[in-house]
């Protein structure tokens, strides 16, 4: 049953993305206005969706690679919806919605059946370490698109080629103020992320850290993350290089969210 | 009855002429108040601006009538009419409808696009509708020329686009950095050019502006009109780290600030942005500097590109525009036909069988086991009903129409048998 409320949200979710780039083409105000109500319409059902899957399987489902990226759509989609309410830019759903989108796909794409956790792995830490990591990432995936957005923007008005994107796109200073938003929000969120997960380590495994590649790689990750942080409070970096920071650092975020459970092996791997 | 529109504009009329029909909010109001005295002018509206007059009446029947307007208006211009004749334009029917449309809507502007013309004829519409002097048409007119009005400009990019270099400036001021309340401006060069430009700045509510001129009794001048601080010439680089844009037209033959300057002043403002505005032929900015992370040049000629891309941009959209009014128009016309008893009727009918044929479907679907002539005596029954039922509404219509009362009679009955679906959901979009 979760499962057609899951296709559901990924239905809804399309469509409202397909509104949402169409109010970019044609800056009609009722394609926007009809791209977050489908959006927001995914939200719900997507939420019902998650909300059944505990109910079925009996625990936070959270515990593959389907459930975790169908979560990390889900809140990117919320996250979308508090900074639309925070901001009101139009263009922002033609941006993050995709994001949502593909994530969807993907979720779509593995195994969606319920199997049960291997017990060394089942505590109340579980949802913690989870829920905060992937809050986290759809405030860095926010970020990315905030920062897509300022670079096509930042092109057009340096170039003193004034082309398609400068009406539809907000001022610069707003953008890269959003940003910043995105990584003071999401960077307590990754940082806990990474502490309740070695906890959890320590509970299930015994040791705090051993050296597993996600645990390597979200290292690397919240590093580069604390570097734009630094160079934005301290050194003044704005702009162009915290953007194109924000969009590597957002790479670096999916290798180790994906590619490290299907390129490398390790004890981490949802299963 | 027959819709008018007489009026003479800047593609008309010369200045001299259009100055003498620039008429005063009092002036309107007496005009107003004479042409309804005309036998046979049942609705008038007068839109008055320095590049336009438009006088648009309902009358019944044309000929002289037109000719008492323009006697009227000869009068109220202190002209012979001879003389007068030339500059007018005279619209009927549709044709007045569009015209009106496109004035509404800025597509005849002088400046095309330019957006106080639609509160112009808001106030029009207001002091018309105080003298009494609007009824049925030319209140359906009206709104519907706001409809299209705001639809011109929400759905097409005419009004949208900054056509002067100024305001392109501050156009590309706001994109880079935002609201401008909180920024300072400096403009170097205390000339008649970066004074137009800094008012424009003024106008959107800047921070602070700060003059610096070689001579500097004149940047004190300067500053004091435009209520900001002069600082020496000298000083520029020492101020420049508090500045947000930099508006620069002297006429130094050599750059005044150059690339080597800003990575101090950039230290020490964080890398906050700066925009640099350069006005001046020779530049006084360096364009390297727009190299720089966080800091955008534009000179002159970007300023001018700019400008130009946006008026060619307005002139493409001035198809898509067209477009819209010739829906205003054609949804207007079909209101206009609609108030005739005849359509009405019609429409009443067949909506009144529509509702028959589909319950009477219904019921007889219930009724399995009928009869042939069970189901013949249901219809009938029906039938019957509906037209006892519409019998005294469209005798009532026709007696009114031969009365001269028809329009008001078909328009309430339009809406209270909800003729016109769409002319409800226009009505709940535009309130």
């Amino acid at each position: 049953m979760n499962i057609a409320f899951f296709q559901g949200a990924f239905f809804l979710y399309f469509i409202g993305a397909g509104f949402c780039l169409a109010h970019l083409v044609t800056l009609r105000a009722m394609l926007a206005r009809l791209g977050r109500g489908f959006l927001a319409g995914g939200l719900g059902v997507h939420t019902l969706a998650i909300l059944l899957r505990v109910f079925e399987s009996g625990r936070t489902p959270l515990a593959n690679l389907h459930e975790a990226l169908s979560f990390f759509a889900w809140a990117t989609v919320a996250v979308y919806f508090l900074l639309y309410f925070k901001y009101r830019l139009e263009a922002l759903g033609a941006f993050v919605s995709p994001v949502a989108v593909v994530m969807m796909v993907l979720a779509a794409l593995f195994p969606k059946e319920i199997v049960p956790v291997e017990p060394v792995l089942n505590s109340f830490w579980l949802p913690i370490h989870v829920i905060l990591a992937i809050i986290g990432n759809a405030l860095f995936a926010l970020g990315f698109a905030v920062a897509l957005m300022y670079l096509l923007q930042e092109r057009q008005i340096k170039s003193k080629r004034i082309g398609v994107f400068y009406r539809r796109l907000p001022a610069l200073k707003i953008l890269d103020d959003l940003n910043y938003r995105c990584l003071t929000w999401g960077f307590p969120f990754l940082t806990l992320g990474i502490i309740t997960g070695s906890i959890w380590a320590q509970s299930a495994w015994g040791t705090y850290w051993s050296w597993d590649p996600k645990q390597t790689w979200s290292l690397i990750t919240w590093f580069l993350y604390a570097a734009l942080l630094h160079g934005r409070l301290t050194v003044g970096w704005r702009g162009r290089k915290a953007a194109i920071f924000a969009v590597a650092g957002f790479g670096f975020l999916v290798f180790t969210f994906l590619g490290v459970n299907l390129l490398l092996s390790g004890m981490h791997g949802f299963k | 009855m027959e819709i008018i529109l007489i009026g003479l504009s800047h593609k008309t009329a010369p200045v001299e002429i259009r100055e003498k029909f620039c008429l005063t909010k009092e002036g309107v109001g007496e005009f107003l108040g004479r042409m309804s005295g005309i036998p046979g002018v049942q609705e008038e509206i007068v839109l008055s601006t320095c590049n336009r007059l438009e006088i648009l009446v309902v009358l019944d029947g044309k000929d002289n009538r037109i000719s008492a307007v323009k006697t009227l208006l000869a009068e109220t211009g202190q002209m012979k009419p001879e003389e007068l004749a030339s500059c007018l334009y005279v619209h009927e029917g549709e044709a007045a409808v569009r015209h009106f449309f496109r004035v509404a809507s800025s597509l005849d502007s002088m400046v095309l696009g330019e957006p106080q013309i639609l509160g112009q004829v808001k106030d029009a519409y207001g002091q018309a509708v105080g003298c009494k002097g609007t009824g049925l048409i030319l209140n359906k007119l009206l709104h519907r020329a706001f409809f299209v009005a705001k639809r011109v400009r929400t759905e097409t990019k005419i009004a949208s686009q900054a056509v002067s270099v100024s305001f392109a400036a501050v156009e590309l001021a706001k994109k880079i950095l935002g609201e401008l309340e909180d920024k300072r401006v400096l403009v170097i060069g205390a000339g008649e050019m970066s004074e137009l430009a800094a008012r424009h700045f003024l106008s959107q509510g800047v921070k602070e502006i700060f003059v610096a001129n070689r001579t500097f009794s004149r940047a004190l001048e300067l500053a004091e009109e435009l209520k900001g601080k002069a600082i020496p010439f000298g000083e520029i680089a020492r101020h420049l780290h508090q500045m947000d844009i930099v508006l620069s037209s002297t006429g130094s033959s050599q750059y005044v600030v150059r690339r080597e300057e800003l990575a101090a002043v950039l230290k020490a403002r964080k890398h906050r942005p700066m925009f640099f505005i350069d006005i001046a032929v020779p530049r006084d900015i360096d364009p390297r500097i727009n190299e720089i992370d966080n800091v955008y040049v534009y000179d002159i000629d970007d300023l001018e590109g700019i400008v130009e891309a946006n008026k060619e941009e307005r002139k493409k959209e001035v198809v898509r525009a067209e477009g819209i009014i010739a829906e205003g128009v054609e949804s207007f016309r079909q209101w206009l036909r609609g108030l005739e008893a005849v359509p009405t009727i019609l429409a009443l009918r067949g909506q009144a069988e529509e509702i028959c044929r589909r319950e009477v479907a219904k019921t007889l679907a219930l009724l399995k086991d009928s009869s042939e002539e069970q189901r013949r005596l249901l219809d009938a029954l029906a039938n019957s009903i509906v037209n006892k039922i519409l019998h005294h509404p469209i005798s009532t219509l026709k007696r009114q129409e031969e009365r001269g009362h028809g329009k008001a009679y078909t328009e309430v009955m339009r809406k209270m048998f909800h003729l016109d679906p769409e002319e409800e959901e226009e009505r709940a979009g535009h309130e």
